[in-house]
């Protein structure tokens, strides 16, 4: 029985010929990653067990974004506990304000991750690099800290649902829409414990913001990963950035999948998750007279360049609608600095945006732009649960950039081909 | 190792954003922590729950964030067991790793009401609900777990692995 492509990934980095699913295996880790809220936990224990160095210190990143530049004063712990970890064993990739970026959008950028790669992180969106054709996925701070120790973790070898894409997305959808018309079909656990792994000729049409986008949200349907092939788009993304050689893996031809979907890019429409789960989707067009207080574009989903660039071309020359807050947070400092050379900056400024640093912030209700009870939010984020962006009584829709951006300027939830 | 107090019903999907809301991750102090437990789900839990309590629920129980904060309020608080037809795979991952008794088994979280008397078996995987004196069989955890679990945590099994 042949191999999906995680599971090739996975025999690999076991030091084994071939793996089933369902097997239990220890797997060698190329990165370990934390961020300023799960890696204080991963350092208690870490110490707590007396661990007293790290396995590589090449392959542990650690990257303050969920709450920096620090909120409080016990985010300011937090923060320091990270940096005085990160100093003390001199790891590598350690990312401080200034120099960070959501951790999501920025190992790719920085080329941390790449082709081949086993990874694991301390955050659910660590499914991301997925699209880079790595095996890589969220644990806890334990993990992490065993991770860190030893440089390997245990896996149970998932199985597999394919997609097949095919055609050519239309003008005004993205990734975003993509991934939510699939998690509406399949549900918020359709994928639960298994890889999602996208294939098909479509696969060239989509740019690799929109692949980081997809695998980004394969959590949000339960699955383990999100993978995409290696192919030139992938190989001219990695080629300037990557600082190790990327390994390619294809799945065997006779892999066994549970489940094989077939979707036609062409016939994805801009696409919303209501309240309050990312599985309750409806095309942006049927959504009427519903208003909106704020409107956020950002996130490890949906605040790299591209998205940026959907936003500004929606909302260059326009205002953004009367009490309607529209806050704008691109994904890494590169991108901020691109943003403000590109005019983006400006042009949002005088839409009536605000424009932040990188920061997770609002996305899990942090910090930068909390709900009060009643309000309602259109978000390029991955979460609408309840209390998400703040108060239990507050709404969060899932979209796109350009949604949103749309949405912002009319102060109702609008379909972007419409506007 | 078994468990034994009062059930507490929860519905299908609850996320970790309900079990422990993120506006509260400023620290990683358990005790502080567990104060906020189910809060955005249900505010009365932590005032309710008493040492061994059993928490029943439905389908893709802690899905959602890679928190461990969540297995770990629900264990702080006294909770000791969760009963789930799912558990989503990095809550499931977490609690193995850090010790906190978890058990999937859809014909008792169907059938347990709130407030049920239950008592669970974590060895045999039996679960006894003793106000309707009705039991049920769990699927027993690979022995691979099993062995973290026995050791008390994933670290405390590495270390004796050295």
């Amino acid at each position: 029985m042949g191999m999906t492509m995680t599971q090739k990934i996975l025999a690999a980095h076991a030091g084994l010929e071939s793996v089933n699913a369902g097997q239990l295996i220890n797997a060698k880790l190329d990165i370990v990653l934390g961020n300023d809220i799960t890696t204080p936990v991963a350092i208690n224990e870490f110490k707590k067990s007396g661990f007293d160095s790290v396995f590589n210190k090449d392959k542990i990143a650690i990257v303050l974004d969920h709450f920096v530049p620090n909120k409080d004063i016990k985010a300011a712990e937090q923060s320091k506990q990270c940096r005085e970890f990160a100093n003390l064993h001199s790891v590598s990739h350690f990312y401080d304000v200034g120099k960070m970026g959501i951790e999501h959008a920025l190992l790719p950028e920085q080329g941390v991750v790449t082709a081949g790669d086993c990874i694991i992180g301390a955050d659910s969106h660590t499914c991301t690099y997925g699209a880079l054709g790595a095996f890589s996925t969220g644990v806890g701070s334990t993990d992490m800290a065993a991770g860190m120790a030893t440089g390997m973790a245990w896996f149970k070898v998932p199985s597999a649902i394919k997609f097949v894409l095919k055609g050519k997305l239309s003008p005004m959808c993205s990734g975003k829409d993509v991934i939510l018309t699939v998690i509406g079909m399949i549900g918020v656990d359709g994928a639960l414990y298994r890889s999602m792994e996208f294939t098909g000729e479509g696969v060239a049409s989509l740019s690799m913001d929109d692949r980081l986008c997809i695998c980004n949200m394969a959590i949000e349907a339960g699955a383990k990963n999100g993978i995409f092939p290696v192919d030139h788009i992938t190989m001219k993304y990695m080629e300037s950035r990557c600082e190790r050689t990327p390994v390619i893996y294809e799945a065997d031809e006779d892999a066994e999948y549970e489940r094989v979907i077939e979707i036609d890019l062409s016939k994805i429409v801009p696409t919303v998750a209501c309240p309050h789960l990312p599985e309750n989707t409806r095309p942006a067009s049927e959504l009427k007279n519903i208003k909106i207080d704020q409107v956020g574009i950002g996130s490890c989903t949906n605040g790299r360049m591209e998205d940026m660039e959907t936003a500004y071309n929606i909302l260059k020359g326009k205002k953004i609608a009367d009490n309607v807050r529209c806050i704008i947070i691109p994904g890494t400092m590169q991108i901020l600095r691109e943003c403000v050379e590109r005019g983006y900056v400006t042009a949002f400024i005088d839409a009536g945006a605000v424009v932040s640093t990188p920061t997770c912030g609002p996305c899990l209700g942090g910090y930068m732009g909390i709900l009060a009870a009643g309000e309602r939010c259109i978000a390029t984020t991955n979460r609408n649960f309840v209390g998400r962006m703040g108060h239990v009584e507050s709404e969060v829709y899932l979209a796109s950039p350009a949604t949103a951006a749309a949405s912002a300027v009319t102060g109702y939830i609008t379909d972007p081909t419409e506007a | 190792m078994e468990t034994k107090g009062r059930a507490f019903k929860y519905p299908d999907n609850v996320d970790t954003d309900v079990i422990i809301p993120a506006r509260y991750l400023n620290t990683s102090d358990a005790k502080e922590l567990a104060k906020h437990c189910m809060e955005d789900i249900d505010d009365t839990y932590v005032s309710r729950v008493q040492k061994g309590d059993v928490m029943v629920a439905g389908w893709n129980f802690g899905c959602g964030s890679s928190r461990e904060h969540a297995p770990l309020v629900i264990k702080t608080c006294g909770t000791g067991c969760v009963i789930a037809k799912s558990f989503a795979r990095i809550f499931y991952r977490n609690a193995i790793n850090i010790g906190m008794p978890i058990l999937e088994c859809e014909t008792a979280a169907e059938e347990i009401s709130d407030g049920d008397e239950v008592k669970v078996d974590f060895d045999t995987g039996v679960i006894t609900n003793i106000t309707t004196g009705k039991t049920y069989k769990a699927e027993p955890f690979p022995p691979f777990i099993q062995n973290i679990i026995q050791k008390g945590g994933l670290l405390a099994s590495l270390k004796e692995g050295k």
